[in-house]
């Protein structure tokens, strides 16, 4: 008996495992140990439990065929069993035990966000992500500091409300964005995460992290990519109307790849930190705030797709949409002056500056003479 | 007592028409407008679920805006539970515990009526939020902050519904602890109770204990939402966590308040089926306030990812997984009440049997998302949404179906037609686990759950999933037709139907007279 157990677990484990890498029907492959390891939990418990199951209801089935009345059975009229109550209370107990072990040990490891490489912090935004690179260690040091970018679904509207079914869904339908976030490969990556607005959740399967972005709080997570290649995710906490909509792909490359594609962006966008310093409103807005008025800090269109859009596109609440001229023109009246100091002080459920105190005054007017322009 | 006595000669003159409904204070009658009321909540709520489940048919958006599809699976969620689940199992007391212990009615006869009427205009708050500008909250049903604050005026209705469900719960459940703890015929200790009436006992109690939590963080959304306080907004000084640990703290023990009824009558209905008596009586009492005692201490497992400490993912895991063992315990009894049984499967038993199989799963998923690493990566994923489906509607449901077949026959006095309610069955259980097994497979891969359109590798399962819904929607409109076809005619029920059935409401005539046991039984 013994033996035969022996060779059919692992065969079944075996097929299993064959089975769910042709269909997706397990957890995505593991690019990080911490993934694997959450793999692994999940096959060992998933087996533990299918056992459990088939023994208990194979009990039951067994039961429901031989002791029914149309097979003329008699009822048995035992109804008390101390010593079975306690060998089926204290033997799940010590399988518990036998399953919290192994996920106590990657428990510990998934919270040791110590000795990072590199750290990136990862802002939720309703709906998009915005990615900073705050710092880097050892011969990452310098590298990839201040770079930041937004990152947006890249799949087109076209290709989402097709009701023709003409339109061809691209390969990566919903989970390809413009600008990815790129890491080098075998460092170790610790991702703060903050929000804007509401509570989003940065999350890619692969790699085995998940954490909530809150707004007004930092938490991180850790990962380590084994490979290279492109990993993708999603948001994963509900965060309003484009919840679906705003997909994480992690980009991960080699050492040099990586050095060489942060020199570029530094170029590219031009040295961030410079370009605050330039902007109008000298205001000094805490460099871990900057992300909002990325891009050249009067661009009004820009602070009101950061900031504003939420509600102003779609009368959350009240807010005035951009572009209804009839609701827009009573407050027009009102004079522009009014208008700025409402939107800095706030005005209702408005929050001062759209709920961003860190956007300099400017930046508010900009917004708000774009959004006038819009709506005139 | 006096009172009740008085009011028990006068059932002659009482109002009829609409005015007997409006006015009722029988447990009878209320506790059938209990069981019609969330009938209709659970139509509604299935509406809502065929909305989500044709938008979801294929990839791509096809039928609603994104925002209608998140006020689609949040209305789905708040009715189904407060209005479907919840009240189906009030209906159920009102109906069973005064019968089951000998008693003539509840102890508080019109604060009975009282919680009844306060559920329709909850009821409709909830549904004419759709049509209020803005539409009703998208904020899931779990109304987590921030996202709540933005919302529209249906975010208020929504806040005032729960409140008023909420106090309609809580007067329930004074009434049912007082009735169960004074009213009991003589002889019959609490150990003499039969386990339907246990377990409505603890599930009172946990009522009572975190009804006012959820009072008290949806009135913080409230005065958040227009009285300038900052509960949850960080800016001042809030934190948008707190309202998920008040939240979750009533979140979980309401799971078990879903539950542990269910669980009594699955008490009820298999030692009548197997005609043996239950087995481990005192080891069900006491798994059942194990796991009502357990539910307090486990809520921060629904946020795993909020990102707290290591010691309190290690503490919350641990509490977790120990529900295990009691759940394990019930079980076992129940299979163990079966063995050597001499066991017939008319439809009660079916649903029964059913939900013992089905349940399991959900619970064994549980386990699984129980071990916080696993959880990290399933949490808020469509494997979340097959779990829990399959604890409320293959547990919950299943079991509410078991209790209103095994019940019929005494509270109409006709039998039902068992033809048709094996094929409701065995219809319920096929579409049901072709709609919610899939769901594993999905949230295993990746899908995120609130989302209107997904990725295309999830569209077989998806199609799968919405397939099983229709059918499972359709299903339950076949149920309608057997239980009015029951009401209007059919066999003539005897006192015992059931050979096996052993508690006090099958010593009365079927169908149970108005006012249930006039003189008290004596229970030896």
């Amino acid at each position: 008996m013994a033996s035969t157990m022996k060779t059919w677990i692992p065969a079944v484990a075996a097929a299993v495992w064959a089975g769910s890498a042709a269909a997706t029907l397990n957890l995505q492959e593991p690019t990080t140990t911490i993934a694997a390891q959450i793999y692994s939990l999940h096959t060992y418990i998933l087996v533990v439990c299918a056992v459990i199951f088939v023994l208990v209801f194979g009990a039951m089935f067994y039961s429901i065929l031989k002791h029914r009345k149309s097979v003329g059975h008699k009822a048995a009229h035992f109804h008390e069993n101390t010593t079975v109550e306690i060998v089926w209370t204290v033997v799940p107990f010590l399988i518990l035990l036998g399953m919290a072990a192994p996920a106590t040990k990657t428990i510990l490891a998934m919270k040791d966000t110590s000795n990072a490489d590199i750290t990136i912090k990862a802002v939720g935004y309703q709906w998009k992500w915005g990615y900073e690179y705050v710092r880097g260690e050892g011969d990452l040091a310098g590298v990839s500091d201040g770079i930041k970018f937004y990152s947006n679904l890249s799949t087109t509207m076209d290709e989402i409300y097709d009701k023709t079914g003409t339109v061809k869904k691209g390969d990566n339908y919903l989970l390809d964005v413009d600008n990815p976030l790129v890491v080098p490969v075998g460092k170790k990556v610790r991702i703060l995460t903050t929000a804007n607005d509401v509570i989003h959740a940065f999350w890619v399967p692969s790699f085995g992290v998940k954490q909530d972005a809150i707004p007004g709080f930092i938490r991180d997570t850790w990962f380590t990519a084994e490979k290279t290649g492109e990993f993708r995710g999603q948001c994963a906490e509900l965060c309003g109307k484009e919840h679906g909509f705003m997909p994480i792909v992690v980009k991960v490359v080699t050492v040099d790849e990586f050095k060489t594609w942060a020199a570029k962006q530094a170029k590219d966008t031009g040295a961030p930190a410079a370009e605050t310093a330039a902007a109008p409103a000298a205001e000094a807005a805490p460099a871990a705030e900057k992300v909002a008025a990325a891009g050249g800090a009067a661009d009004g269109k820009k602070v009101y797709e950061a900031t504003c859009v939420a509600c102003h596109s779609t009368g959350v609440a009240g807010a005035p949409k951009v572009g209804e001229k009839a609701v827009w023109a009573p407050r027009l009246a009102q004079g522009k002056d009014a208008l700025y100091e409402h939107a800095i002080k706030g005005k209702g459920i408005m929050p001062p500056k759209g709920g961003n105190p860190a956007l300099p005054d400017a930046d508010v007017k900009a917004a708000v003479d774009h959004m006038v322009a819009l709506s005139k | 007592m006096e009172a009740v006595h008085d009011h028990g000669h006068d059932h002659a003159h009482h109002p009829t028409g609409l005015m007997r409904w409006v006015t009722t204070t029988n447990h009878k009658d209320i506790g059938t407008m209990y069981l019609w009321f969330s009938f209709a909540m659970l139509l509604t709520g299935g509406l809502l679920a065929m909305g989500i489940r044709l938008e979801l048919l294929q990839p791509g958006m096809q039928y609603w805006k994104p925002e209608f599809f998140n006020q689609l699976t949040t209305m789905h969620g708040l009715i189904m539970v407060f209005g479907a689940i919840m009240p189906a199992f009030v209906g159920f007391a009102n109906w069973q515990v005064p019968m089951m212990i000998g008693a003539p009615d509840m102890a508080f006869a019109r604060m009975n009526n009282f919680s009844f009427w306060l559920l329709p205009p909850a009821a409709l708050l909830l549904v004419v939020s759709f049509f209020v500008p803005g539409g009703a909250t998208g904020a899931g049903w779990t109304l987590y902050a921030p996202l709540s604050v933005q919302q529209g005026m249906g975010m208020d209705m929504a806040i005032f519904a729960v409140h008023i469900m909420g106090a309609s719960s809580i007067m329930g459940s004074i009434n049912i602890i007082t009735t169960i703890l004074n009213m009991r015929a003589p002889g019959m200790t609490l150990m003499k109770m039969p386990l339907f009436v246990w377990t409505w006992l603890i599930t009172a109690y946990l009522l009572i204990a975190v009804m006012p939590v959820l009072a008290g963080a949806v009135t913080m959304l409230l005065t958040d939402r227009h009285f300038d306080t900052h509960f949850f907004n960080a800016a001042g000084g809030g934190d948008p966590v707190l309202y998920q640990h008040v939240f979750w703290f009533f979140g979980h023990p309401e799971v078990y308040i879903m539950i542990l009824p269910a669980f009594g009558i699955v008490s009820q209905v298999i030692p009548a089926f197997a005609r043996k008596p239950l087995f481990g009586y005192s080891s069900m009492v006491y798994a059942t306030a194990s796991i009502a005692i357990l539910s307090f201490i486990v809520w921060a497992h629904h946020m795993f990812t909020v990102g707290m400490p290591a010691a309190g993912q290690l503490f919350f895991m641990y509490a977790t997984m120990l529900i295990a063992v009691p759940t394990g315990v019930k079980v076992f009894n129940w299979i163990a009440t079966m063995w050597k049984g001499s066991m017939t499967f008319e439809t009660p038993m079916l649903f029964s049997v059913g939900f013992l199989f089905v349940f399991t799963m959900g619970g064994f998923t549980g386990l699984i998302l129980a071990i916080t690493p696993v959880d990290i990566q399933l949490q808020d994923t469509y494997y979340v949404v097959a779990h829990f489906h399959y604890v409320l509607v293959a547990g919950s449901l299943f079991a509410i179906f078991a209790g209103i077949y095994f019940w019929l026959p005494k509270w109409t006095g006709h039998m039902y037609d068992e033809t048709l309610g094996k094929v409701h069955f065995w219809l319920s259980i096929i579409f049901f686990n072709l709609t919610f097994f899939v769901m594993h497979f999905l949230g295993l891969a990746g899908m995120p759950r609130r989302i209107p359109d997904y990725a295309q590798q999830f569209a077989d399962f998806n199609l799968i999933a919405s397939l099983g819904a229709f059918g499972f929607g359709l299903t339950q409109l076949l149920f309608l037709y057997v239980v009015v076809k029951c009401i209007k005619g059919g066999e003539k029920a005897p006192a015992k139907p059931w050979e096996g059935a052993d508690s006090l409401e099958w010593t009365l005539p079927s169908p149970a007279p108005y006012h249930s046991f006039e003189t008290p039984p004596i229970v030896k």
